[in-house]
């Protein structure tokens, strides 16, 4: 049960043949037996999560379901949801208790899906390992000692031990993707505009899209149909038609149903930097997909190498000023003891920041100074636009781009955190499409075996144009009817 | 040596939306602090802000009123510092690109002697769109500072001038103009107790006759006229009196204490904030197209320089009449009611400038409180027009009305006031008043003009007020003759 996919879930919920309580009670043992190992989770409250899926079953039994009604989900401790603690991974707000509901709360509430509880995240979204998380590091299901990637590592390691049906994540430079591939399932980050960021913790509000993380690409479909739309709440959400993200998957009796998609592999991607291991598993990737029937075109993106830097100045800009906020005021965490409102201030956040946030603050402050605006905030922000046009010119050429999600396979806690750029680098294939806000996947593609001799997931990250999620997940989802990656399942999890 | 005081101003002017800028929270004066501080208001982990459409209409009719180039694709920037009644830790306003650019607005600056003014140009820089921050209260609780963010969100247009003003007349006069105009086009309620209309006053001098401007200092918050021109006055003075004394002027904001009548600086340069401006990445750029600026034009009342005009010209009154009626809508709105009903326009402009703007001052109340309507008004004038009451008695009967006690006519009646237009009847009154001050007779066959008026003065006594005053000089001055 715990490794069917939401369809077949659906199925049993809305056929009787399991109530929304015994799988939200599934789910709760496992996550009882396994969480205090593992960490995904920050916040869980049992009688909450059960009184949703008793509701759940009542509307079941009354017959007005829908997809995903009854079904426990996963949420990133950076939505705000009523009731909750909502910590986005920092000791500043340990003590909030969110009194409203971010949007995409508010959209799994309507569904009837089930809250199972809040998952761990690198402090406030910033990082790529979930090692700045105040509540401490996640481990990653595949391999205790590494990392599960981040800054959703909570709710890739919650997905991959099977410890929620689904899960949602967000992701600014490749905060679902990067941890998709390291515990390999399937994750996708929406064109920006299309899921609503109202109630969800900003990091850098430009960049910032949530999106889900689930085991298929089918199960992302079903996601998104919940998670996307327009919100009035949010100037950046986009006024577009209702899409039905499920309407290009497919069965298909023909051995090539991809024939005729063009598949761009950009060589800044299969350039120096990438893990051979992790190489040849792409590359076996690709050699499937060509027999799906793809047409393999070599593409350029040659601004790549300028994504991080262009980056590291235009999020922790926006950063450093989405986090004026927390100032120990109004809520929040605010020092026991100080002088004056100066010494407030700065004990309050010396306090309740991490060094990572702290470091980006500094960068942010910084390059929005008098003086320097111009070299730096000004100049990224040309930059960024040159990247978004190498996208532009690339899809004149194909379909949609692939390439790694990540360079290497998942990392031992602690082997980066002493090595900021180190760490950086390991979005650098996924930062340009935050930058262009085109939507990117990350799914799994195989396993590389680490220097250690233990097997570790590879993802394979497809990128698309605009809007063009529905194609990307049947890209995606042709594949997973060929390959069974994504329904492995760690050992010791059974 | 001769000096120059060169005046800009900032003026923060309190949009009259019912919500707020960026979020649907009420920004109704005098609330209970924090009753109308929502999630956006309190500035909650998550929130975003969304722009009021009706504040952007306030931003097009003020570009429209001053005939300002209203910018196509404007954009909100964050203005980052921290203070405890900024919740977010930066201000939503507009930095490179405001919504309003380049205009201006023509001034009537007061000048020696009754009546006179002269005009003058005011060029307007830019407006742009801004929030409000909150309120820090003090002393609420014993030991304690209190937060109210009732006001945070509310909307602001931000009107700055060039430094054109060169007294503090000029800039009371620019400020008296501004204040009624944004009262004018609807825009804002202009209460300044409540902070609805904020100056900002920024002032520099430099030897007459120089072009390069003198370091400024702003004087912040100035929330009443009065209070604007002592505090420029006493800006000026002290900035001769330092630079003769052979200092200088070092950058500041200062504040203006009323009780003191001085200006005192609350922080120099060195301690300015650096606000890091940036394009806000949570609001896309305003884009204002031709058919939004027409539907805005579309509700446009007549503006006060083309209604100014129109009094002239469609009335005859002179320009400081014209001029005087157009410094508010309620005040020309009662003037034309009072013509309409059909009183004759100059008189009309004479009585509501005189009697009843004395009265209303005297009251203290405004033209849209006042007790007599433009309809009893031009009846009342229309008694003196056909002769049934004279003018003194018009005053009588306008301070009976004023207390309410009945129509014109039933008060002309009630107080026998209606004015004696017999011929006979005055003849006798007049012969009598002849016959009992032979003396005064005496004086004014010996040259004394003088004498004249107080034979008039006795005839009109002995009718009790009521003999038509132009009959009385008439048939007096046949039977002195």
């Amino acid at each position: 049960m715990i490794n069917s996919s939401l369809k077949q879930l659906g199925n049993m919920l809305h056929a009787k043949k399991i109530s929304s309580v015994e799988l939200t009670q599934t789910f709760l043992d496992r996550i009882q037996q396994y969480n205090p190992n593992i960490n995904a989770y920050i916040s869980l409250d049992e009688s909450k999560a059960l009184a949703q899926a008793k509701a759940a079953d009542a509307r079941i039994a009354a017959g007005n379901v829908v997809p995903l009604t009854g079904i426990p989900i996963a949420q990133k401790d950076i939505f705000c949801a009523k009731g909750w603690q909502t910590t986005c991974g920092s000791k500043m707000l340990t003590n909030f208790i969110a009194p409203y509901d971010a949007h995409i709360i508010t959209q799994f509430d309507t569904v009837g899906a089930v809250n199972l509880g809040k998952t761990n995240m690198d402090e406030f979204a910033m990082g790529s390992s979930n090692e700045t998380s105040y509540f401490g590091g996640v481990k990653n299901p595949w391999s205790l000692d590494r990392v599960p990637g981040g800054s959703s590592g909570g709710s890739a390691a919650a997905v991959a031990a099977r410890l929620c049906a689904a899960a949602t994540g967000t992701d600014t430079g490749g905060s679902i993707r990067q941890p998709a591939s390291l515990c390999g399932f399937t994750g996708l980050k929406p064109t920006y505009g299309t899921v609503s960021r109202y109630g969800m913790i900003a990091f850098a509000s430009s960049l910032d899209q949530a999106g889900p993380m689930a085991k298929s690409a089918e199960d992302c479909a079903l996601m998104m149909n919940v998670m996307a739309g327009f919100d009035e709440r949010d100037s950046t959400s986009l006024n577009r038609e209702k899409e039905d993200y499920t309407r290009d998957l497919y069965s298909s009796n023909s051995a090539k149903p991809l024939q005729g998609l063009k598949v761009g592999l950009p060589k800044e991607y299969f350039s120096e930097g990438l893990d051979a291991s992790v190489g040849k598993v792409i590359e076996a990737a690709i050699a499937e997909y060509k027999k799906l029937g793809a047409e393999i075109v070599d593409i350029s993106l040659p601004n790549t190498g300028l994504s991080i830097p262009v980056y590291y100045v235009l999020a922790p800009a926006e950063a450093s000023s989405n986090l004026s906020r927390y100032d120990g005021v109004r809520y929040g965490h605010r020092a026991a003891e100080y002088t004056d409102l100066m010494d407030m201030y700065n004990k309050s956040r010396a306090e309740g920041f991490g060094a990572e946030v702290k470091r980006r603050i500094l960068i942010g402050t910084y390059v929005l100074s008098a003086g320097y605006y111009d070299a730096y905030y000004l100049k990224a922000q040309q930059i960024r636009r040159l990247i978004a046009q190498d996208f532009v010119e690339a899809f004149k050429k194909c379909d949609v781009i692939m390439g790694p999600a990540a360079p290497s396979t998942a990392f031992k806690a602690g082997e980066k955190v002493d090595d900021p750029v180190a760490m950086y680098l390991q979005d650098i294939y996924t930062i340009s499409t935050n930058l262009a806000g085109l939507p990117g996947m990350s799914i799994p593609a195989g396993f590389a075996l680490s220097d250690d001799g233990v097997s570790l997931p590879v993802g394979l990250q497809i990128i698309g144009n605009y809007f063009d999620e529905a194609r990307m997940l049947n890209v995606a989802h042709q594949y997973q009817q060929v390959t069974d990656w994504h329904t492995r399942m760690p050992a010791g999890l059974e | 040596m001769e000096w120059e005081v060169v005046i800009g101003l900032e003026t923060h002017t309190q949009l009259k939306t019912n919500t707020k800028i960026f979020s649907g929270a009420s920004i109704k004066y005098g609330a209970e602090p924090n009753t109308q501080a929502c999630e956006v208001s309190i500035a909650l982990p998550g929130v975003l802000p969304v722009l009021n459409k009706e504040a952007v209409q306030c931003a097009i009719k003020f570009g429209l009123a001053i005939n300002a180039h209203i910018a196509p694709r404007s954009v909100f920037a964050r203005k980052n510092y921290f203070y405890p009644d900024l919740p977010k830790g930066y201000q939503i306003s507009q930095f490179e690109l405001p919504v309003v650019g380049k205009g201006a607005i023509t001034i009537q600056v007061p000048a020696a002697g009754k009546n006179a003014a002269y005009e003058k140009v005011v060029n307007i820089t830019r407006a742009h769109l801004e929030e409000d921050a909150g309120k820090s209260v003090h002393g609420a609780v014993e030991g304690m500072s209190g937060i109210d963010l009732n006001r945070a969100g509310t909307p602001l247009l931000e009107i700055v001038t060039e430094p054109d003003m060169r007294s503090a007349v000029e800039a009371v006069a620019y400020a008296k103009k501004l204040h009624e105009l944004v009262q004018w086009i609807g825009i804002c309620d202009g209460n300044m107790q409540e902070g609805s209309f904020r100056c900002d006053v920024n002032v520099s001098v430099r030897p007459k006759g120089t072009e390069k401007l003198g370091t400024r200092r702003e004087i912040k918050n100035l929330n009443s006229f009065k209070f604007m021109q002592q505090a420029i006055e006493y800006e000026t003075r002290w900035q001769i009196e330092t630079l003769e004394d052979g200092g200088t002027i070092q950058q500041a904001t200062v504040l203006f204490n009323p009780d003191t009548g001085e200006t005192r600086a609350m922080r120099s340069k060195e301690e300015a904030n650096d606000y890091r401006y940036f394009p806000d990445p949570d609001l896309l750029p305003l884009v204002i197209s031709e058919e939004d600026k027409e539907a805005v034009k579309a509700q446009m009342p007549e503006l006060p320089e083309a209604m100014k005009a129109r009094f002239e010209t469609q009335y005859g009154l002179s320009n400081y009449d014209a001029n005087a009626l157009t410094t508010s809508q309620d005040l020309a709105n009662y003037f034309t009611a009072t013509v309409d009903a059909g009183a004759d326009a100059k008189q009309a402009a004479n009585w509501v400038m005189g009697v009843l703007a004395a009265k209303l001052n005297a009251a203290d109340t405004s033209i849209s409180d006042t007790p007599i309507n433009a309809q009893q008004l031009a009846q009342l004038l229309k008694r003196i027009g056909d002769n049934t009451i004279s003018n003194n008695a018009a005053k009588l009967v306008f301070e009976a009305l004023w207390n309410a006690e009945g129509s014109v006519d039933d008060i002309i009646a009630a107080k026998g006031l209606k004015q004696e237009s017999d011929s006979g009847a005055i003849e006798a009154i007049i012969d009598e008043v002849l016959a009992a001050n032979t003396a005064m007779v005496e004086e004014f066959k010996a040259g004394k003009e003088k004498a004249f008026n107080a034979l008039v003065g006795q005839a009109m006594k002995a009718s009790k007020g009521k003999a038509n005053p132009a009959q009385v000089n008439e048939i007096l001055k046949k039977k002195l003759s």
